[in-house]
C-alpha cells in the first residue's frame, strides 16, 4: 500500500522544501495524544532515521517510521482550501472515528 | 478534517495546541498581516485577494468601515474618514495642533490630554482608530489560519517614544490581541531579508513609509543582531511627497490649497496616483476635478524628482547623522535594505544608492517586508521554532533620565543603549528633614529639563527625616523588550518605594525627536556651560541652606554678636553672587570664600557637638555596658 500524495500536495511540499532551502522530504506520523487517541504529525525531514521507511511519490520523498505506518498505511496526503485557510489533509482509510475537528483520531 | 501545516522536525504541535501567531505591520498608509505557514512567511490576503489594508477608518452613524471602502469615501466624507492616525497615536494636544493643521479633521477641544477627533459616531482617539484596523487584521489572520491567535508581533518605527509604543499596545489590547512584543520596523525588515543568516557585517535599513522615516544601522555578529544606531523623523514620508505634489498642482491650476477640504483630499489622491504611475513611466497625465471645472496637465519624473528632492535630501542628512552615531562610514555598510512603499519612487533609490555607494536591496516587496519579518519573529516567540534562533537587540532612541536640583537632567539610560536594560543610580535629599522626593522622568539629550520631554512625574513619600544628603534613594530605570519604561525609587534604609510605569503622558514638546537630537548637538557647548552654572548655583544654595540651619540651632550660643554679623554678611555676599553672576567660576570662588569665612564657626560646632556627646558620661560607663552585654 504505502503512502501517496495528490498532485496539489506534492506540489506544495516541493514548494515549501525549496523555500526552506534544505530537507530531504516530509515526515508523516502519528503520536498518542489528543482528544480521540492519536494525532497526526507532519514535519520537514533533515535526517532519515534507521527505522524509517521512505516512499517516493510524484518526486517527493515521504518518510514514515515503521510504527506510524501501521496506522497510516494507504493514506493519501492532500492539500486543500477551506475559505481563507489552506493546508494539508490526511485521507486515512484506517480511521474508524475522529474528533469533531479531525485533529485526532482512532483506528 | 482540520488542515495541517508542515512543522519543523520535532516541533509538531499537539492537537488543539497549535500556537498560531501573526506579524502585523501597522502602517501610516497601509497595514498588513503575515504569518509563517509550513516554514514560509507570507502576507495574508482578504477575500478579494488584497494584501494591503489601507489604514483608513470611516465612522458612520451605524457602524465602522475599515480599509479600501473607507479610503474611497475619504473625498466625499472627509470629516468622518480618518487616515494616517499613526501620526497622532501617543501624541499630545500640542503636537496635534501642529500636525493637525495639515490633517483635514475636526479636533475636539476638551480638557483631556488625549486629543480626540469629532466624527458622526462620536469623538474618537487615535488609539481607538488604530484598534479598528488591528481588529480587521486579527480577524483576517484567525480566518486564514483557522484558529485563535496565541499572540502577535506588531511593528513600530524605531523612533517611537514610550508614549507612542504604549499607545500602540493599548490599541492592540482594545482589538483583543495579545502582543508578544513590539518590534522595530527596520529590525523586522532585516529579519525578513534573512540578513541574520548571512555573514557578519553592518547593514543599513532605509525605511520611507507613508508617514514615517527610519534609518537604522544594524550589526550582525555571530548570528546576533545589534541595532547600533537609529534615527529618523516621525513625521516625514510619502504623504509629504503627495502633499508637495498636490499643493504644486493646485498652484498650477490656480486654485488655493486651503479653500476646501474635499478639494485638498481629491488633489492628494491625484498626486498619489501620479507618483505611483511614475515608478513605471516617464510621464503621466493629470486630471484634476476642481469646483471651477476640470484641469489637465502632465507630470514628468523630472518634475516629481524636483518637487520631492528637498524631502529626500532631508532623509539623506539623517542617514549621515546615524552613520556618525554608529561610528561607521558609508563604505562599511554591506547591504542597504529598502523598506516602505515610498522607496518605489526612483529618485529615492537613486539618492540612497548614491549616498551609500551601492545598489539598495529591493527584492522583497517593500510594502510587505516589515510584516514578513514580524511574522517570522512572532513564529519564534510562539515557540514554533526548535530553539530561540534569534536574539534581537534593540536600542532606546533617546536618553532617559530624571530631573535633579536646578532643573538639570541626570541621564540614567543613555541614548542607543541596547534594550532590555536596567540601570540604577543613587540620589539623596537636598534639605534637612526632607520626607518626600519628586521624581520627574524625562527623555531627551539636552542638559536642562526644560529642553527635554517630560514623560512622567511621581513622588516618593515617607522618607525618614534625616539631615540633607544622608538619605540614600535608589532610582532604577528598567526598559523592557518593547521599549516601555518602568521607574522605581526606593529609600534604602526603610525600603519605602514608589514607582511608575510610563503610560502615555502625551505632553510632547513642539520639538520633533530629530530636532531634539540636532538641538543637543547645536547647543552642546552652551548646555555644558549652563549645566556648570546651574550646578554651582545649586551647590551655593545648599551651602547657604546648611549654614542657615546651623545658625538657627546654635548660632547664638557659639558666636559673639560681631561674629554673627560677619557670617550673616558673608552669607549675603554669596546670595548676591548667585543672584547676579552667570559665571560658574565666580560662584565657585564665592562658595570657597564663605567656607573660609565660616571655618572657625564650623570648628566650634564640631567641638561643641563632641562635648555634648560626651557630656554626662564617664569612660567606665562604656565598659559597664560591655559587661552587661556579655552576661
Amino acid at each position: 500500500m504505502g503512502i501517496t500524495l495528490t498532485p496539489a500536495a506534492a506540489n506544495r511540499v516541493q514548494t515549501f522544501l525549496n523555500n526552506r532551502g534544505r530537507g530531504v522530504g516530509v515526515r508523516l506520523g502519528v503520536r498518542t495524544s489528543g482528544c480521540s487517541g492519536l494525532a497526526y504529525v507532519l514535519e520537514f525531514v533533515d535526517d532519515v532515521d534507521d527505522d524509517d521507511q521512505v516512499f517516493e511519490d510524484r518526486g517527493v520523498k515521504v518518510i514514515i517510521d515503521r510504527k506510524s505506518l501501521v496506522y497510516l498505511d494507504g493514506t493519501e496526503l492532500d492539500y486543500g482550501k477551506e475559505g481563507l485557510n489552506e493546508g494539508f489533509k490526511f485521507n486515512n482509510p484506517n480511521v474508524k472515528d475522529q474528533c469533531g475537528c479531525g485533529e485526532s483520531f482512532k483506528v | 478534517m482540520a488542515l495541517l501545516q508542515i512543522a519543523e522536525p520535532g516541533q509538531s504541535a499537539a492537537p488543539h495546541a497549535h500556537r498560531l501567531a501573526a506579524g502585523i505591520d501597522l502602517g501610516t498608509t497601509n497595514s498588513l498581516v503575515a504569518s509563517v505557514r509550513s516554514g514560509r512567511a507570507e502576507t495574508l490576503p482578504d477575500e478579494t485577494g488584497a494584501h494591503l489594508l489601507p489604514s483608513v477608518v470611516r465612522y458612520m452613524r451605524d457602524g465602522v468601515v475599515v480599509g479600501e471602502a473607507a479610503r474611497k469615501a475619504a473625498a466625499s466624507d472627509p470629516l468622518n474618514t480618518l487616515s494616517s492616525v499613526k501620526r497622532l497615536i501617543g501624541r499630545g494636544v500640542a503636537d496635534v495642533k501642529r500636525i493637525g493643521s495639515e490633517l483635514p479633521y475636526e479636533f475636539v477641544t476638551v480638557d483631556s490630554t488625549v486629543p480626540r477627533v469629532r466624527t458622526i459616531a462620536g469623538d474618537v482617539t487615535a488609539i481607538e482608530v488604530s484598534a479598528e484596523i488591528l481588529k480587521i487584521l486579527g480577524e483576517r489572520a484567525r480566518h486564514t489560519l483557522g484558529g485563535e491567535l496565541s499572540g502577535v508581533v506588531i511593528t513600530v518605527p524605531a523612533y517611537f517614544d514610550d508614549a507612542q509604543r504604549q499607545a500602540t499596545k493599548d490599541a492592540a489590547r482594545l482589538a483583543g490581541l495579545h502582543v508578544y512584543r513590539l518590534l522595530n520596523e527596520p529590525t523586522a525588515a532585516a529579519v525578513a531579508y534573512g540578513l541574520d543568516r548571512g555573514a557578519d557585517g553592518v547593514h543599513a535599513i532605509y525605511d520611507l513609509g507613508g508617514g514615517t522615516f527610519d534609518v537604522s544601522i544594524l550589526r550582525l555578529q555571530g548570528g546576533v543582531f545589534e541595532v547600533m544606531a537609529t534615527g529618523g523623523d516621525t513625521a516625514l514620508g510619502g504623504d509629504d511627497f503627495d502633499a508637495a505634489v498636490a499643493i504644486w498642482l493646485l498652484q498650477q491650476a490656480g486654485a488655493s490649497a486651503t479653500t476646501d477640504r474635499g478639494v485638498m483630499r481629491h488633489a492628494l489622491d491625484v498626486a498619489r496616483a501620479a507618483k505611483e504611475a511614475l515608478a513605471n513611466a516617464e510621464t503621466t497625465p493629470i486630471a484634476l476635478g476642481l469646483p471651477a471645472g476640470g484641469w489637465r496637465t502632465e507630470l514628468s519624473r523630472a518634475q516629481l524628482a524636483a518637487l520631492i528632492e528637498p524631502l529626500v535630501r532631508k532623509t539623506i542628512s539623517t542617514c549621515r547623522r546615524v552613520l556618525r552615531d554608529a561610528g561607521v562610514t558609508a563604505d562599511e555598510i554591506e547591504d542597504v535594505v529598502m523598506v516602505g512603499g515610498s522607496t518605489r519612487t526612483l529618485r529615492v533609490r537613486e539618492l540612497v544608492g548614491e549616498f551609500f555607494g551601492r545598489e539598495p536591496l529591493v527584492d522583497i516587496d517593500p510594502d510587505r517586508v516589515v510584516a514578513i519579518g514580524a511574522a517570522i519573529q512572532a513564529d519564534v516567540l510562539a515557540g514554533n521554532k526548535p530553539d530561540d534562533e534569534m536574539l534581537l537587540l534593540d536600542v532606546n532612541p533617546l536618553s532617559l533620565g530624571i530631573e535633579t536640583m536646578g532643573g538639570l537632567t541626570e541621564k540614567i539610560i543613555p541614548r542607543n543603549t541596547t534594550i532590555p536594560v536596567a540601570r540604577a543610580q543613587e540620589f539623596t535629599t537636598f534639605k534637612d528633614g526632607q520626607t518626600a522626593m519628586a521624581i520627574h522622568v524625562v527623555q531627551g539629550e539636552r542638559e536642562l529639563v526644560s529642553d527635554c520631554r517630560s514623560l512622567a512625574r511621581f513622588e516618593l513619600r515617607e522618607i525618614p527625616p534625616m539631615v540633607a544628603g544622608a538619605a540614600r534613594i535608589r532610582v532604577t530605570f528598567a526598559v523592557d523588550a518593547d521599549g516601555l519604561l518602568q521607574v522605581e525609587a526606593r529609600e534604602q534604609a526603610t525600603g519605602v518605594s514608589a514607582s511608575v510605569e510610563v503610560k502615555p503622558s502625551y505632553g510632547l514638546t513642539d520639538d520633533e525627536i530629530t530636532g531634539m537630537l540636532q538641538a543637543s548637538i547645536d547647543h552642546a557647548h552652551d548646555d555644558i556651560q549652563l549645566r556648570r552654572l546651574v550646578e554651582e548655583q545649586v551647590e551655593a544654595r545648599r551651602v547657604i541652606e546648611a549654614l542657615a540651619a546651623a545658625l538657627a540651632s546654635d548660632g547664638d550660643a557659639l558666636l559673639t554678636p560681631e561674629e554673627r554679623t560677619a557670617i550673616d554678611a558673608a552669607m549675603e555676599r554669596l546670595r548676591l553672587v548667585v543672584g547676579d553672576s552667570r559665571e560658574p567660576a565666580a560662584i565657585e570662588a564665592a562658595i570657597k570664600q564663605l567656607e573660609n569665612d565660616c571655618e572657625f564657626y564650623v570648628e566650634r560646632r564640631m567641638n561643641s557637638n563632641i562635648r555634648k556627646a560626651m557630656a554626662g558620661h564617664r569612660v567606665d560607663e562604656f565598659s559597664e555596658e560591655d559587661g552587661r552585654g556579655a552576661e
